[in-house]
């Protein structure tokens, strides 16, 4: 098992099969009386988020208590180059306090990186400013294989703000590792330059939601923030749902087995519609279920917990 | 004064001969000189160049002194090959004033190790709003004729095209940084395949090109000179190539980092690597190094940016850009170019010179001229390890690398500022 998970490429097919395997069996502890395994006793993850994602936090902590580790939360929000204790600090106290794992969300892509060369102990990326968020990746692939049975030839359009999406990078790696199809839809302004040669030759780029859907097994809406427009991303909020927004016509686009995904936070009646997200064919609250499976696997297999 | 005997020597290349210097002139060049007074240094195998001169140096005094110092800075640039070192304004306080500008100067004759030449800002504090006052340091004692707002381009174009004419009183010339800001904000990395896979910010190539394509048609409208600094792309040396083809009274200069490094280097999120204009492609070298070879880049400048290790030991986006240069780009030179010492000297000695006005300066050691020059063993392969180098900062790229060629003597005005590859003072 790797040391550190810190991008969706730190995973080949079999190690990102084993973690979903791994989350398959922690899923049946949620339905059990007493959710919690002995796996992790004695052990320490602390939760290092400088930037607010109480979603992602508690996700993680529940998966580590779930595991019996001893959870430590470190909210440094507010911290900066100019305020506060540097990254490099934190990082030597932490390793003085004898993390085993640490959790981390940065505003800047690379602290986890960064982290990994300070720390003795697992570093997992939980969102690093718009770089990865492989976990995210993780638990999407997990969702689409419940419900879709398979991920290898999957055809998955990921629409929206892919420029700035730390989640469409790790999912592009990672589903790309596991013979998925990836699309990535949004207007040109927010398809990063050289996406293709950058993280996977297979992709394929669109600029037009409705000639895609018809053709896709999964579509993944990205948030998409409104103030996007004030940098001349898309002209207005409207502009931007009227071209790359899912509603109801257009999820009828799609094939009948065809399922709607969204990391979450939603921007209701900007990229997805009530209509779409509250739908049979959402896997949003799912995706939220399937967040805590999947961060104990990666924590247990991580830590070695099945070596103990 | 000492008179120093250099015995077999090759002097620029040329075959082994020996060099007389005396009173702070080279006084004769010949095979077998013999002089029973001078102080004997064996330049066998050895090469001698004009001293360097770095038209692009951070030396940062006054206000950075834990990063850098004119003296610490002054001694890396000894070490270095270097006899004249041109210092970039924008220390704190800005040299945007005579007092500024004299005082850097003074400080670089107190360290007596190179020339420090100053250069002025262009605008009142690196703002980029209104002039700063060019004509009071062209008369000052720092004697002022290049003048930049390096760090941050002068982006307004009408206040370039008043900069640019202005200067033509005093012979001055405006060294652009050309990075057109819009285009860069938040930037990090070179915009391109590395940049998207590692979610950093873009600095796309044209922002650059945009700039230099602008100033160049600017200068030539004005008819006024114009430096290109740290050119990156090889798109902007199209743009030079037919600004010179036309006539353009603009000069470029390239870093030794733009010569061999590229943005892959960005993977470890290492911010040693981040530097401004950022490392590009290997298309880009390619097209520098030959732009180098025929001259449409015209010099080889360091770009010496000293950071104190807080700012470079954090996170990418909040270190500060710039790298360490001084004691290096020889050797990078030498790696890039090979042995073709006429082309070192004119890249990294006769030209900056010429291009900065420092006379006695980046002329070949010949009878008569100021003994400011430099012997180099290009045989010796030296790892570079940051702990080991003259400046107060540890910023270089290069760590653990081994690199051709080390500077064995430099001489400023016939006075050894390092011998035996050691600083005298």
């Amino acid at each position: 098992m790797i040391k550190h998970l810190l991008s969706g490429a730190d995973l080949d097919a079999d190690t990102a099969t084993e973690i979903l395997d791994t989350a398959a069996e922690m899923a049946t502890v949620a339905g059990r009386e007493i959710k919690k395994l002995p796996a992790l006793r004695g052990r320490t993850v602390v939760n290092l988020f400088y930037e607010d994602s109480t979603r992602t936090r508690i996700s993680f902590e529940a998966a580590a208590k779930r595991l019996s580790a001893d959870v430590i939360n470190f909210s440094a929000k507010g911290s900066s180059v100019t305020k506060g204790e540097s990254l490099k600090d934190t990082a030597l106290t932490l390793q003085a306090m004898g993390a085993d794992a640490v959790v981390v969300r940065h505003p800047a892509s690379g602290a986890p990186h960064r982290l990994a060369n300070w720390v003795d102990g697992s570093v997992v990326n939980a969102g690093d400013g718009t770089h990865e968020h492989p976990t995210q990746a993780l638990l999407d692939a997990y969702t689409m294989r419940a419900r879709l049975g398979r991920l290898a030839g999957l055809s998955v359009a990921v629409v929206g703000d892919v420029l700035h999406s730390r989640v469409a990078r790790s999912n592009v790696l990672l589903l790309s590792t596991l013979g998925a199809k990836v699309t990535l839809v949004g207007p040109p302004t927010l398809i990063p330059v050289d996406i293709a040669g950058a993280l996977a030759p297979a992709i394929d780029v669109s600029y037009d939601l409705d000639s895609v859907l018809p053709g896709v097994d999964v579509v993944m809406m990205l948030r998409v923030q409104r103030e996007r427009m004030n940098d001349s991303y898309f002209p207005s909020a409207r502009e931007y749902a009227r071209r790359y927004g899912l509603d109801g016509p257009r999820m009828r686009r799609l094939p009948e087995h065809a399922i709607v995904m969204h990391p979450g936070p939603m921007n209701r009646g900007m990229e997805i519609t009530p209509e779409v997200a509250d739908s049979p064919r959402s896997t949003i609250v799912e995706q939220v279920t399937n967040g805590v499976s999947v961060r104990m696997a990666v924590l247990y297999l991580l830590l070695g917990g099945n070596n103990r | 004064m000492t008179a120093y005997l250099i015995t077999s020597v090759s002097v620029v290349g040329g075959p082994p001969t020996d060099l007389l210097i005396r009173d702070g002139l080279v006084a004769e060049v010949g095979p077998g000189l013999s002089a029973p007074d001078a102080t004997v240094v064996d330049g066998t195998g050895l090469v001698a160049l004009p001293g360097l001169v770095d038209l692009h140096t951070h030396l940062r005094e006054p206000g950075r002194e834990d990063a850098e110092t004119v003296e610490s800075g002054s001694r890396a640039a000894a070490l270095g090959g270097y006899t004249a070192v041109c210092a970039m304004a924008n220390t704190s306080p800005v040299a945007d004033t005579a007092g500024v500008v004299e005082q850097v100067w003074r400080l670089g004759r107190e360290a007596g190790l190179v020339d420090v030449q100053p250069i002025g800002a262009v605008t009142v504090g690196l703002a980029g709003e209104r002039l700063a006052e060019l004509g009071a340091m062209a008369d000052s004692a720092a004697r002022v004729r290049i003048f930049s707002d390096d760090g941050h381009c002068v982006a307004d174009p009408k206040l370039m095209r008043r900069a640019l004419e202005y200067v033509k009183a005093f012979d001055g010339i405006i060294a652009q940084h050309a990075e057109e800001p819009r285009l860069t904000e938040g930037a990090q990395m070179h915009e391109g395949e590395v940049s998207t896979r590692l979610g950093l910010i873009g600095w796309p190539a044209v922002a650059e090109e945009a700039i230099i394509a602008r100033d160049v048609l600017l200068a030539e409208h004005v008819g006024s000179r114009l430096h290109v600094c740290h050119v990156s792309t090889a798109g902007s040396v199209e743009v030079l190539r037919q600004a010179k083809a036309r006539g353009v009274r603009v000069t470029a200069e390239v870093t030794p980092h733009h010569l061999l490094l590229t943005d892959e280097r960005a993977e470890t999120y290492d911010p040693v690597f981040k530097v401004n204009p950022p490392l590009r492609t290997a298309a880009d070298i390619t097209a520098l190094r030959a732009a180098l070879a025929d001259g449409v880049v015209d010099v080889i400048a360091t770009d010496h940016a000293p950071h104190a290790v807080e700012d470079k030991e954090c996170e990418w986006a909040y270190a500060r850009p710039g790298m360490l240069g001084l004691e290096t780009a020889l050797s990078i030179a030498l790696d890039v170019l090979g042995p073709q010492w006429d082309l070192i000297a004119e890249r990294m000695s006769r030209t900056p010179a010429r291009i900065a006005g420092l006379t006695g300066h980046g002329v070949d050691p010949a009878p008569g001229v100021p003994a400011n020059l430099t012997l180099i063993d290009p045989a010796a392969r030296r790892t570079i390890e940051p702990a080991e180098l003259a400046s107060r900062s540890r910023n270089t790229p290069y760590a653990r690398m081994t690199l051709p060629g080390r500077i064995v003597a430099t001489f400023l005005r016939g006075e050894p500022t390092v011998l035996d590859g050691k600083a005298i003072k």
